[in-house]
């Protein structure tokens, strides 16, 4: 199974003065157990594709399958249910959607509504919270008393309890300094190595690089490229055709004279592995 | 995405969206007064063109007026039809038990047909051609004689104005956060009155507490730019009358002044 999106266009406020294209004409398929990034300026359609994995947003025209659904401009808003089981979306700064009065409430809500028992979401609420780096004794504390990090946490953690196969994420790591970013950002690679797939929306080009897969690159609400991280940044008079930036570790290497890389490097790794080579060589 | 309208603004150049909104507030006040002069078939009759034409100067496709009246279709009806059968003198055509069918039943039908009709267009004219804010300015300009009795006029149009400065800032939140727990399996269609209202909680809770964050920033980040709420405060936006409001205004007094020649006395 894979996730197909055919000639799929959306349209913001159709036949009012406010007409917007959101989406136009996308075609890709990603593979199952991937982790795909999607990248592209604000207002080039991410968070509006991004609304389409799990139907929030119903395609305008064209087609979605996706976790054996099949999304039509025609499909219905009831049912969805068993869709969104599968396929969840953590928006930016999720720590917003918090409303219940202990942390384990909070992270057991979405466990509830897809099924599981009072007992069996309360026992998943307890296996994420330490997943997600969580001490124990917060539990039973208002996620309203916690601090913004942690807060973020519990967010994330009420969306991975029931353990969708497709996670979609939109900047989770906003806001966030280096180290939490770090735990962040391995806390889905973990979850992506168990089995899933992760759906990562970013502006952070490192984060692209150290852990993508498959990267979909938007612009004007186009789907303008689609390749592996490497074949993407390679290009770099491309990425600065469309104002995209590069990553860290590849904006260092193009700055060594003289150095010569057999491939441009994209993590930290691949710049010290390249420069070790160039030294001795 | 905050590009929903609030109020029923349709943007627009035409004449009379060059008018100063208290001019609009001030002519639309009048016309509703106004109309009650009107007691006669000519000056109804002149009422109505006086509407259509006003309706006409904004330019806008007749569909927006049509969306304005057609919420009140059945009151409109409703309060003709309780004229037509309850209304007693002049030539009876039908009689059934309390309800008559009279000649003076028909005319004031009609005419209350017309006015419910013509009042909703003009406030229409008024609510489509104004942005809320520019209302809410006007509105500020009328309470000011309120100050002389110690109203606080200022801070209860700085109430009005941030309000409605949020309600698309809200809706923008609403909207999030009910995708958000829709994400979750939360399921604002379904089910009976009591599901409807516990499915509710995830969505009211979270907003509350981030429009509370958001007035408490909004505060700090107004007095952190200096404001304080005493007199002498000077505007952004500054109306100014012209010569469209001398139209504006001239417009209905010329419909003032025919109403008063023309109706029976």
């Amino acid at each position: 199974m894979s996730i197909k999106f055919k000639q799929v266009s959306y349209i913001y406020a159709p036949d009012s003065p406010l007409e917007k294209k959101g989406l136009d004409n996308v075609n890709f398929e990603l593979q199952n157990g991937t982790f795909t990034a999607i990248i592209g300026h604000t207002g080039s359609g991410k968070s509006t594709l991004m609304q389409h994995f799990n139907a929030l947003l119903k395609p305008s025209s064209g087609q979605i399958e996706i976790a054996g659904t099949t999304i039509t401009p025609e499909t219905s808003n009831k049912n969805l249910k068993q869709l969104r089981r599968h396929v969840s979306l953590v928006f930016q700064f999720p720590e917003a959607q918090l409303f219940e009065s202990t942390v384990l409430d909070d992270i057991a809500y979405g466990p509830k509504n897809f099924g599981y028992s009072e007992k069996e979401a309360k026992q998943v609420a307890q296996v994420w919270l330490k997943k997600v780096g969580l001490p124990d004794d917060i539990a039973d504390k208002s996620p309203f008393d916690l601090s913004g990090g942690q807060m973020r946490r519990v967010a994330i953690a009420g969306v991975l309890a029931y353990e969708p196969e497709i996670l979609c994420l939109d900047e989770p790591a906003a806001g966030l300094d280096p180290q939490a970013r770090k735990q962040m950002m391995n806390l889905f690679v973990d979850y992506q190595k168990a089995g899933h797939t992760v759906i990562l929306v970013t502006h952070n080009m490192d984060d692209v690089a150290n852990y993508a897969d498959d990267v979909l690159v938007m612009e004007h609400g186009q789907m303008i490229k689609h390749d592996k991280p490497q074949v993407i940044f390679d290009d770099r008079s491309w990425l600065k055709q469309h104002y995209l930036d590069e990553p860290q570790a590849s904006l260092f290497a193009s700055k060594l004279a003289g150095f010569k890389f057999a491939k441009q490097p994209l993590t930290a790794k691949d710049l010290v592995r390249g420069i070790k080579e160039n030294i001795k060589g | 995405m905050s590009k929903i309208l609030i109020g029923r603004y349709v943007p627009g150049n035409s004449l009379v969206y060059k008018m100063d909104p208290r001019g609009k507030l001030l002519a639309t006040i009048f016309f509703i007064l106004i109309i009650f002069l009107a007691n006669n078939p000519l000056t109804y009759a002149i009422v109505t063109i006086f509407s259509f034409i006003a309706v006409a100067a904004t330019r806008l496709r007749p569909k927006v007026f049509w969306d304005g009246v057609k919420p009140l279709v059945w009151l409109i009806f409703f309060t003709s039809l309780l004229q037509l059968f309850f209304t007693v003198g002049g030539k009876v055509y039908w009689q059934w038990t309390i309800f008559a069918v009279t000649s003076y039943g028909i005319e004031n039908a009609i005419y209350i047909f017309i006015r419910f009709t013509v009042i909703i267009l003009i406030s229409t004219v008024m609510t489509v051609t104004t942005m809320p804010l520019e209302i809410a300015d006007a509105m500020e300009w009328l309470l000011t004689p309120l100050k002389l009795i110690k109203v606080p006029v200022d801070k209860i149009a700085l109430v009005m104005s941030i309000a409605l400065r949020f309600v698309p800032t809200l809706f923008d939140e609403t909207v999030k956060i009910m995708n958000a727990q829709r994400s979750r399996g939360a399921d604002f269609n379904n089910g009976g009155l009591i599901t409807r209202a516990k499915a509710i909680t995830p969505l009211l809770i979270p907003l509350f507490i981030n429009s509370l964050e958001t007035a408490v920033d909004l505060s700090t980040a107004m007095e952190s730019r200096g404001y304080r709420d005493d007199n002498g405060r000077t505007r952004y936006r500054i109306l100014r009358w012209s010569k469209f409001d001398l139209l504006d205004l001239g417009y209905f007094a010329i419909l003032i002044a025919l109403l008063l020649i023309f109706r029976t006395h």
